[in-house]
């Protein structure tokens, strides 16, 4: 079984004037689809972990053979984190979370604003490339951290509910070196039913 | 006394069609500059005030060696450009070139090796190491061969997304083609004979 670009739940241009639509067709088209390719060229001759998720790949690193754990981190990483990313948004996102993510966020954060800025800061002190995420640990507490490069929170025992990728191809066309913008903008399309579900699903 | 952004030593649009007038005004007039004013409020007040940019990069860690590093592989990069440039090494460099890699071709396909192979955020280098040896590196991010003893950088390619993101998306490879054209010989020699 080899891995697949997924195909957007939403057109190029549904997420303008935050996200434009060249910049999405590249990201996707392109930059995804590279991961995808490096992620089967890597599991070209382990036909065992081909039948693996890449989530089930990158939650034991240690397992991934050596010669081609680097490239699982990387293109593994890859595959799986865009594979979140264009899920956790929507043309009709925004706003703010409810039910039980809204409270858990709240218990946590203090505030949905507090958790803004906190997640904000960590997409904004992430130096060169890397994403910032909302996660859930192995004791159900949500955590904002962040990432370098492909690098997976799943590797880290952690559950990403929403990510943000800040790799500069991510905004770079339409942003160029703004990123606190894009960041910004990005809280526009945020596709909280998503996030939730991902949160429930670790209940 | 605070850090400047130095004079790009050519024209903005000077490196077309190889690098856009559009990168360089992003490129130098944003990204490098960012790092000169974020190394300036970083160090204001404080004993670093005083060191020289070098000195910083070597001694510092976290956001104070990100910005240094920064300005100073910025600056390097810049002189390792220029308009009319590009074709190949002559003298003891190019002998340097051939006796490490058997020739300048192999060399080329190396480094570009290196260029593309690093992932992420991040510069390839051409260095000569304490025993007058060269060698290639790739460092990530603010990563610079100036913090290892007795190795000079002599040429070096910037393969964040910002240095080719305007000009050909997401085909570093072109980039890294055209950077070719571009190798200020004269400058990388002078580094060599240093």
């Amino acid at each position: 079984m080899s891995h697949t670009l997924p195909s957007l739940p939403y057109a190029y241009d549904a997420l303008e004037p935050h996200l434009d639509a060249r910049t999405m067709e590249i990201h996707h088209s392109k930059h995804h689809q590279t991961y995808v390719n490096g992620l089967n060229t890597a599991l070209s001759d382990y036909p065992d972990l081909q039948a693996l998720p890449v989530e089930k790949l990158l939650e034991d690193m240690n397992a991934i053979p050596e010669a081609i754990r680097g490239a699982i981190r990387n293109h593994g990483g890859g595959h799986a984190n865009h594979s979140l990313f264009w899920l956790v948004m929507s043309p009709e996102g925004g706003g703010e979370p409810t039910g039980a993510l809204g409270d858990a966020i709240t218990a946590t954060f203090g505030s949905f604003a507090q958790l803004k800025e906190k997640f904000n800061a960590a997409a904004t002190t992430r130096f060169g490339s890397g994403w910032a995420w909302l996660a859930v640990d192995k004791q159900g507490q949500l955590v904002v951290t962040s990432t370098a490069n492909q690098d997976s929170v799943i590797s880290d025992g952690l559950t990403p509910i929403l990510g943000l990728d800040v790799w500069e191809h991510a905004y770079y066309l339409h942003y160029q070196n703004r990123r606190p913008d894009y960041i910004q903008a990005f809280w526009n399309v945020i596709n909280w039913n998503e996030v939730s579900q991902r949160f429930a699903a670790t209940r | 006394m605070s850090f400047e952004l130095p004079a790009l030593p050519y024209a903005m649009d000077a490196l077309e069609p190889h690098i856009s007038k559009e990168t360089l005004e992003y490129h130098y007039g944003k990204h490098h500059q960012t790092y000169v004013t974020n190394l300036n409020n970083l160090v204001a007040g404080t004993d670093n005030e005083n060191k020289s940019l070098e000195e910083i990069v070597r001694s510092s860690s976290g956001g104070l060696f990100n910005n240094a590093a920064q300005v100073w592989n910025h600056t390097f990069y810049w002189n390792c450009l220029a308009p009319n440039a590009g074709g190949e090494p002559t003298g003891a460099l190019a002998d340097a070139i051939n006796a490490k890699f058997g020739s300048f071709a192999a060399f080329k396909e190396e480094f570009t090796k290196t260029a593309i192979g690093t992932f992420g955020s991040g510069w390839a280098w051409l260095v000569k190491t304490a025993a007058g040896e060269l060698e290639l590196r790739s460092t990530s991010n603010a990563g610079t061969p100036l913090t290892e003893d007795g190795v000079t950088p002599l040429l070096t390619c910037d393969v964040w997304e910002h240095a080719y993101y305007v000009d050909t998306r997401n085909a570093r490879p072109k980039y890294v083609e055209n950077f070719w054209a571009l190798v200020n010989w004269d400058f990388v020699a002078a580094n060599f004979a240093a």
